[in-house]
């Protein structure tokens, strides 16, 4: 276990301030989420030099060029398959993927599956704000039922995927959900999930104010953010049996959790036993 | 079956040489998917690379796959997959992304009949002009095509050290013929070379820029950990690394990857040219098809017909300056090729209009014989 780091967080020790003003929309949740990942990897004491970005494309895959790490910007869909390499080839280095709802469950789902599948030490941040904000809000495969995106005019009527519920089944090993409006707990369930030794999934409920919020009508940030907020419930299953859960209801904190053996540590292990045997005979 | 130098000789099926080779040159991840008539080179990746503290991964695709070895090169390990022409076409957009980032990566690609799923187990020559331009923009790239086992390892090892010296990934080129076929190869020359490295940033980490112009165009690479914290990235960018819509700072950054090429060219072009000097037919062809366009010169020459070969091993960038002086004055090129014609149109473009191209294409999943070669010699030879 790394030792907690005492010293006071800056957020500016962590950013590449020199690429300032950033792209961000005025109220884009991304940017609470970057903080809390900061303020997360301060606390754990992980050097930025240990340390490797990788995000995918869309607004969460610009959001990792702010950090000052080793920073990889890959194709639309990949980051894990990139994280999953960079990961094997070094195992030394603290990998963490930035991904969106589009990127991660649609065009990059069956990296999902399979990286929670594989239980990799890698940890997967799915900045989840129900559209595609880069491109001019399509409908994505977060959308709520009935929002108004440019691809969605009549309103949303596919159902909508439950990325944790998609990761529990896949076998991923920590997997959690929080939303920007609880910063701390947000950087807590960060901790927790980077340190956790196996594949950690983690939904953060990111607010898209700009293009999604304006088309539904949904407020300005504050409103959004204090929505985030009427529609949890906080903590785990466990809390969900005194009433039926309502369309929007939000569960967060840490949805499953198992000591499921790590990737690597299997690999090792196998190589160890069997294929030794295999080559002394 | 070992890599030990006290075997020095050694009956070995191309896909196996392949694999063989890329741990000789140094590689020490695969990433891979099955698809026939490639997953030989898997299979030996995955007996070989655990016995060198590599790491063999068979991904959930070919998309995957591909995303892998460039993370698995980014992290500074030389890294290699291996596919076939739906394969192939599934790696294109993270191939573009190693080829705009510069991250060195070797792409096996065993030719099957297309397109589509086409014939999986006949070989065809279809993905020359893929290879070329398989992902969209203008792009480096490197292929070789090799023509026999031991050619398939000693370009093998060659895709790996031009990789990693001009930070271009390489494509080497086969059909399945060559893929399965099984020859004697002497491992003794290459086994104790030494291994090529890529350049790797050293130096003050303040104000390091991971794409600065070099005077031989390839910037050195900043390791993840070394401490330059660098940010790698598919979209146009600056020297800093960091994307840049300035068209000037876009147009040095595409000049210099595909410049870079042509600034090396000596290293990276290769060729075979037989019975060339006098030739007043030459015959262009590659692969498998060179050694029956072999047999045909010679036929020819039993006949005192002055034909010649001309087998480019590096496809891409086309040796167009010695195919050029060799074709000067003759006055036919046939382009023998197992697909409806592509190698002949870049011929033509090098050919002055006294000279005649003349294709010959098969794609019904037979190899070109040699009497189909001679054959149309001695057609044009009679008229």
């Amino acid at each position: 276990m790394i030792e907690e780091n005492i010293q006071r967080f800056d957020i500016r020790d962590y950013l590449r301030t020199h690429l300032f003003p950033h792209f961000m929309c005025p109220g884009c949740g991304h940017g609470i989420a970057l903080r809390a990942l900061l303020w997360a990897i301060h606390e754990l004491g992980i050097s930025k030099d240990k340390l490797a970005i990788i995000s995918g494309i869309g607004c969460s895959g610009r959001t990792g060029a702010y950090i000052d790490a080793h920073t990889i910007h890959t194709t639309h869909g990949r980051p894990l398959a990139y994280a999953t390499g960079l990961k094997l080839a070094r195992p030394d280095l603290e990998v963490i993927v930035i991904t969106g709802d589009g990127d991660c469950l649609a065009i990059g789902g069956n990296h999902l599956i399979h990286a929670c599948r594989r239980n990799l030490n890698l940890t997967c941040l799915m900045l989840n704000n129900e559209t595609y904000g880069m491109t001019g809000g399509q409908v994505s495969p977060t959308t709520s039922n009935d929002r108004f995106t440019t691809t969605t005019p009549l309103g949303n009527y596919e159902p909508v995927f439950d990325a944790c519920a998609l990761a529990i089944g896949a076998g991923a090993s920590l997997v959690g959900r929080e939303i920007t409006m609880h910063v701390t707990a947000l950087k807590d369930l960060m901790k927790e999930g980077i340190s956790h030794q196996g594949f950690s999934f983690l939904e953060i409920l990111s607010d898209c104010t700009e293009i999604y919020g304006r088309k539904n009508e949904l407020g300005e940030s504050a409103e959004m953010v204090l929505s985030q907020k009427a529609n949890y419930r906080s903590d785990s299953y466990g809390n969900q049996v005194d009433e039926p859960f309502k369309p929007r209801d939000i569960t967060t904190g840490i949805l499953a959790k198992n000591d499921r053996v790590e990737y690597l540590d299997a690999c090792h292990q196998h190589k160890m036993s069997k294929l030794q045997k295999a080559m002394n005979t | 079956m070992s890599i030990s130098p006290e075997n020095e000789l050694e009956n070995l099926e191309g896909n196996h040489a392949c694999a063989v080779a890329a741990i000789a040159a140094g590689c020490r991840f695969y990433a891979g998917y099955p698809i026939t008539p490639s997953s030989e080179i898997a299979e030996r990746m995955a007996l070989e690379l655990p016995k060198v503290d590599g790491t063999f991964i068979q991904m959930e695709d070919e998309i995957g796959s591909m995303g892998a070895v460039v993370g698995a090169s980014i992290g500074g390990v030389k890294a290699m997959t291996a596919t076939s022409g739906p394969g192939f076409s599934l790696k294109q957009e993270n191939l573009g992304f190693a080829a705009a980032t510069e991250i060195p990566c070797v792409i096996i690609n065993v030719m099957r009949g297309g397109p589509s799923t086409g014939m999986p187990t006949r070989p065809a020559q279809g993905d020359v002009m893929q290879a070329r331009w398989g992902t969209h923009g203008d792009h480096p790239i490197i292929v070789l095509t090799p023509c026999s086992v031991k050619e398939i390892y000693e370009q093998t090892i060659r895709a790996f050290d031009l990789s990693e010296t001009l930070r271009v990934p390489v494509v080497v080129l086969f059909d399945e013929t060559i893929g399965h076929l099984i020859e004697t190869i002497d491992l003794s020359q290459t086994n104790n070379r030494k291994l090529v490295e890529r350049k790797w940033a050293s130096g003050p980490q303040e104000g390091f820029q991971p794409y600065a112009m070099t005077e031989d165009s390839i910037p050195p690479m900043p390791r993840p950990g070394d401490g330059y914290r660098t940010h790698i990235t598919g979209l146009h960018h600056g020297e800093s690394g960091f994307p840049t819509q300035d068209p000037g700072q876009v147009e040095r950054f595409i000049q210099r990857i595909l410049g870079k090429l042509d600034q090396h060219r000596q290293q990276v072009e290769s060729y075979e040219a037989f019975e060339c000097e006098d030739a007043e037919l030459l015959v262009v062809a590659y692969g498998i098809t060179a050694r029956a366009a072999k047999r045909a010169v010679k036929q020819a020459r039993a006949k005192k017909i002055k034909a010649g070969l001309f087998r480019p091993i590096t496809l891409w960038p086309f040796p167009e300056t010695v195919f050029c002086s060799l074709a000067k004055g003759t006055k036919a090129v046939l382009v023998p090729e197992m697909n409806a014609g592509q190698l002949n149109l870049e011929i033509e473009r090098h050919c002055s209009d006294s000279t005649r191209v003349i294709p010959i294409n098969r794609f019904d999943g037979e190899p070109i014989a040699p009497g189909q070669i001679f054959e149309k010699i001695q057609e044009l030879v009679s008229k």
